[in-house]
């Protein structure tokens, strides 16, 4: 299990758009990959399940991968991230 | 995870847990964490006894106490709450709309305790907050997975992603039942043995169907078609077709899946091209009921067979 937090850049916080985003980016990859806010986790490869957040820019996230490429989803992903939706 | 529960959260409760209240001193202390149901009906301490007085309690002022606050003279009643707020009191509140007179007010603002109102009865009100506390401090956990009120039983149908969870919840409801929430469901153990499912406030009665994208189910199907809450009792998760593996053919022993320490009974059912998954739900919800009657198809046919050996040696 890998592991890293990540504040959400931008205002206007992770809506359908960057979801799918964040979903083709997950799907990509073999391993199971959470986003997790407040305790929560949520499935990375599910829209509704990112939608079901509710995550408003300038929430500190956590983005967490675990199994075959586990390194590579959590940097590829908290990069997209940091990159694209700074709006 | 345990949520947490504010004087704040107890004015903007949704309708069917409204408790109604006002506050009549503004923003102040609605910050405050209320970590118990527990109340204390203020009737003695008013009266000047304090012995075991429990300030850190919500104090609900019913019919009673406002009768007695006024049945006392002016001075009376400034001594009287003068004690009353030599202690640190949590927070306080009136029933059958009754405002405390300005001095009660004053007094309170002075000691940093939030006076609320409600029209509620007071045996209504004690009964509601009862509930909203309990419903917030009960254990609860998100599951993967869509709940479906089939035939009046709430389904709780988990499986891995792409399994076909969604698709098989819009057949169901095509055929009539209702959607309470797709893809992630927060369950909540809200009674000794009661769990209850809900789906996400934000996403609500959307499903996400591959291939077609986003649907409002209540928009495609109608508001008949979903309810915002359902006690789960029954678990059915669908997996894939395992030629290796042996799954149930009669059914005589029961399964349970363990939800938050709850066990829930529980179906596997493998998903191969040509099983309708759907009938198989909604017949698995359907025995499921027969179950809690007290009728076991599985058992009752093995009793039946039983007694035909037993007949045909008699016989014999």
């Amino acid at each position: 299990m890998v592991e890293k937090k990540v504040v959400i850049p931008g205002d206007s916080g992770i809506h359908a758009r960057p979801a799918t985003m964040l979903v083709k980016m997950a799907t990509k990859f073999n391993c199971n990959v959470f986003i997790e806010k407040d305790g929560t986790d949520a499935n990375l490869k599910s829209i509704l399940n990112i939608l079901a957040l509710g995550l408003t820019g300038g929430t500190e996230i956590k983005i967490k991968a675990d199994g075959v490429g586990e390194n590579e989803a959590v940097d590829e992903i908290v990069a997209l991230i940091e990159r694209d939706f700074a709006d | 995870m345990v949520q947490k529960l504010f004087l704040r959260d107890l004015l903007s409760n949704p309708e069917d847990t409204q408790l109604h209240m006002v506050s009549l001193t503004g923003e102040m202390g609605l910050g405050r964490e209320i970590d118990s149901a527990d109340i204390n009906r203020p009737g003695l301490s008013l009266a000047g006894f304090f012995d075991h007085f429990a300030g850190n309690r919500i104090q609900v002022f019913g019919k009673g106490e406002s009768a007695y606050i006024d049945s006392l003279s002016h001075n009376e009643a400034i001594e009287s709450f003068k004690k009353f707020f030599s202690f640190k009191v949590f927070c306080t509140i009136f029933t059958h709309s009754k405002r405390p007179p300005d001095i009660f007010l004053e007094l309170a603002e002075k000691n940093g305790t939030p006076v609320f109102v409600t029209d509620l009865t007071t045996a209504s009100f004690i009964r509601l907050l009862h509930h909203v506390v309990s419903e917030t401090h009960a254990p609860q956990k998100n599951i993967h997975g869509t709940l479906v009120d089939v035939f009046g039983l709430g389904v709780l149908i988990i499986g891995s992603s792409g399994v076909g969870k969604s698709e098989a919840a819009l057949e169901l409801i095509e055929r009539g039942h209702r959607l309470i929430g797709d893809d992630i469901v927060n369950v909540k153990w809200v009674k000794e043995s009661m769990l209850v499912g809900q789906g996400s406030k934000f996403i609500r009665h959307h499903m996400e169907i591959r291939g077609l994208g986003i649907l409002n189910v209540t928009d495609v199907f109608g508001i008949g078609s979903v309810r915002n809450r359902k006690r789960i009792e029954l678990v059915v998760k669908l997996e894939l077709w395992d030629d290796d593996k042996e799954y149930e053919r009669l059914g005589l022993s029961e399964t349970h899946y363990n939800l938050l320490g709850m066990e829930v009974p529980y179906v596997l059912l493998p998903v191969r091209p040509g099983r309708n998954i759907p009938i198989l739900i909604e017949s698995a919800a359907l025995n499921q009921r027969l179950k809690k009657m007290g009728v076991y198809s599985a058992q009752e046919l093995d009793k039946r067979i039983q007694e035909w050996i037993k007949l045909e040696r008699s016989d014999g």
